[in-house]
């Protein structure tokens, strides 16, 4: 499949966030074993972008397949968010639902779903938000027959809209600085409620408010990863060994959880707000914080890690 | 149709469903037994307080576990869209009461969602779109997004937009396109009792997601069925 220049990049060096969707999942999996299902070459591309004289993609901007990680068999599913955004169309979503019914069939020791999108694609909105609830119970189903969905975000048009709640779904994340993960972006609120509300050209603003740091401070995500492709691995594998249970007790810690993180932090103002109030000394300094210094400031931190989701 | 017509269609022996600050909770008796009823109203935006009311009356729901169905009556807004929401983690919210509302389906609580007003994005996934089958009555407006706004993101004219709607379902806002891609199952008769109705969508609800087969068989959604079908044929193969 995905050519061999993309195979023998070294996931040390490769850069998650400028890696393309097959690059990633090439350098992701064990080398060699990636196996993609409707490839590029049968060319199923969306029978709706032409009515809006809109170029198509071969893979409709999802890369979907199987290979071994660490020699355990899973499924990927990769979104390219170079393609319209990463967003979810009609063939887009039905790969990624198609994935998910196949791993409740064969049982992989995981799915992994890297996320890179900005939710519906607007030319096949309908279509687009029916996939994403079949995707989440597509997810829910897999969970509860033992499979664990792991989401993977730190690409270019990071985990919004619909993305941001299949994201919610999965049984573990992890997350890099670059990742983003919301359901309205930062356009969306700006363009109903006004710059006072949220001023989108505000970069930092919404690197702290949805940005990978805060997600991973409050609890989530389950995992920060620096951005290569080798860190996104290391966090996978282990994930997929402590992956919670779909069931009502998982529920109940959730709701226990996010009811929690209300009471505590409704007030708040600002991320850094938050933080402070988590404990970390000094919050100011968490976005400038390399991944090492991140990661000893997060064991600090209890309401980061937890089981439930 | 309101939703005060709808609780008395669903319940002529009397209901203890509530509306509070657009959220509806409550149930009554049902068919010989009992329904319970999550919902909003109003055209309520859903923000992650209302998110995590309504699915802690889900698993309260799941914990007593009567086995009853659950009906999710929606007429709201869209996800709330603030600074606020977003930073206390809206997308672990509207997930989580998705999840609750599939967790139920899962243990023998039936879900059906009753789509009687708008409804639009995140709010629609959380509620509506997880419940097991969907129902709407007439006059009902789920909407990804509305055409003005699609017009803005896709740099189309309005009526050229407008134009194609009428002969292209995937994309434009309304009850009929929603019906055609197969995110809603049906749509109910406001001349005839309510309560039956609903009695026979439970009686009748299939095993599993049908939801891309009628997409195909209606004709909105035309290729996604086979699309998931082929990735499962080729993930087969060793």
């Amino acid at each position: 499949m995905a050519g061999n220049r993309a195979a023998s990049a070294d996931p040390d060096a490769l850069s998650w966030y400028e890696a393309t969707a097959r690059q990633r999942v090439v350098a992701l999996a064990d080398p060699g074993s990636v196996r993609e299902f409707l490839p590029p070459t049968e060319r199923r591309m969306s029978p709706h972008l032409p009515l809006f004289d809109l170029p198509r993609a071969f893979d409709d901007g999802i890369v979907v397949g199987r290979a071994t990680l660490d020699g355990k068999p899973v499924l990927i599913a990769a979104q390219e968010g170079r393609f319209m955004g990463g967003a979810f169309g009609e063939i887009h979503g039905a790969k990624l639902v198609g994935l998910l019914r196949a791993a409740i069939e064969l049982k992989p020791a995981a799915v992994l779903i890297l996320f890179d999108t900005g939710g519906v694609r607007l030319q096949e909105a309908n279509a687009g938000e029916t996939a994403i609830a079949e995707t989440m119970r597509a997810i829910v189903d897999a969970r509860a027959a033992g499979i664990p969905v792991i989401g993977l975000i730190g690409g270019r048009a990071g985990c919004y809209g619909g993305g941001g709640l299949i994201a919610g779904t999965c049984s573990r994340l992890a997350v890099s600085e670059g990742g983003r993960i919301s359901v309205s972006g930062p356009e969306v609120i700006e363009t109903n409620k006004g710059a006072e509300e949220f001023d989108s050209r505000d970069r930092a603003l919404v690197w702290r408010t949805m940005g990978g740091k805060h997600r991973r401070l409050i609890g989530g995500a389950d995992a920060f990863c620096a951005d290569t492709v080798a860190a996104f691995r290391r966090a996978a594998l282990d994930l997929i060994g402590r992956a919670p249970a779909f069931d009502l007790d998982t529920l109940e810690a959730e709701q226990a959880r996010l009811e929690s993180r209300i009471e505590r932090f409704g007030d708040c103002r600002d991320a850094t707000d938050v933080w402070a109030r988590l404990g970390v000394n000094d919050p100011d300094s968490v976005p400038a914080m390399d991944t090492r210094a991140f990661d000893e400031t997060v064991a600090r931190v209890r309401e980061a890690n937890h089981d439930a989701r | 149709m309101t939703l005060a017509e709808i609780l008395a269609g669903l319940f002529p022996q009397g209901h203890s469903v509530q509306v509070r600050d657009g959220l509806v909770t409550g149930g009554g008796p049902f068919a010989g037994s009992k329904l319970h009823v999550v919902g909003i109203d109003g055209d309520t935006p859903l923000g992650v307080e209302g998110a995590l009311i309504l699915s802690r009356v889900v698993l309260d729901v799941v914990r007593a576990g009567d086995r009853a169905p659950i009906l999710v009556a929606v007429d709201s807004d869209s996800q709330r869209m603030s600074r606020r929401d977003e930073l206390l983690g809206l997308n672990e919210c509207l997930a989580h009461l998705a999840k609750a509302l599939l967790l139920a389906d899962r243990s023998g609580h039936p879900t059906i969602g009753l789509i009687y007003g708008h409804s639009a994005a995140g709010a629609f996934i959380a509620t509506a779109l997880a419940t097991r089958v969907l129902a709407a009555l007439p006059g009902a407006n789920p909407s990804v997004m509305d055409l003005p706004s699609v017009a803005r993101v896709t740099k189309l004219p309005l009526d050229k937009l407008q134009e194609m709607a009428k002969s292209t379902p995937v994309f434009a806002p309304g009850i009929d396109n929603m019906v055609a891609t197969g995110a809603v199952h049906v749509v109910l008769d406001p001349g005839k009792a309510l309560d039956g109705q609903i009695r026979d969508l439970i009686t009748g609800l299939q095993a599993g997601d049908d939801r891309d087969r009628l997409g195909e068989t209606r004709g909105g959604r035309p290729v996604a069925r086979g699309i998931a079908g082929a990735v499962i044929d080729q993930a087969r193969l060793v």
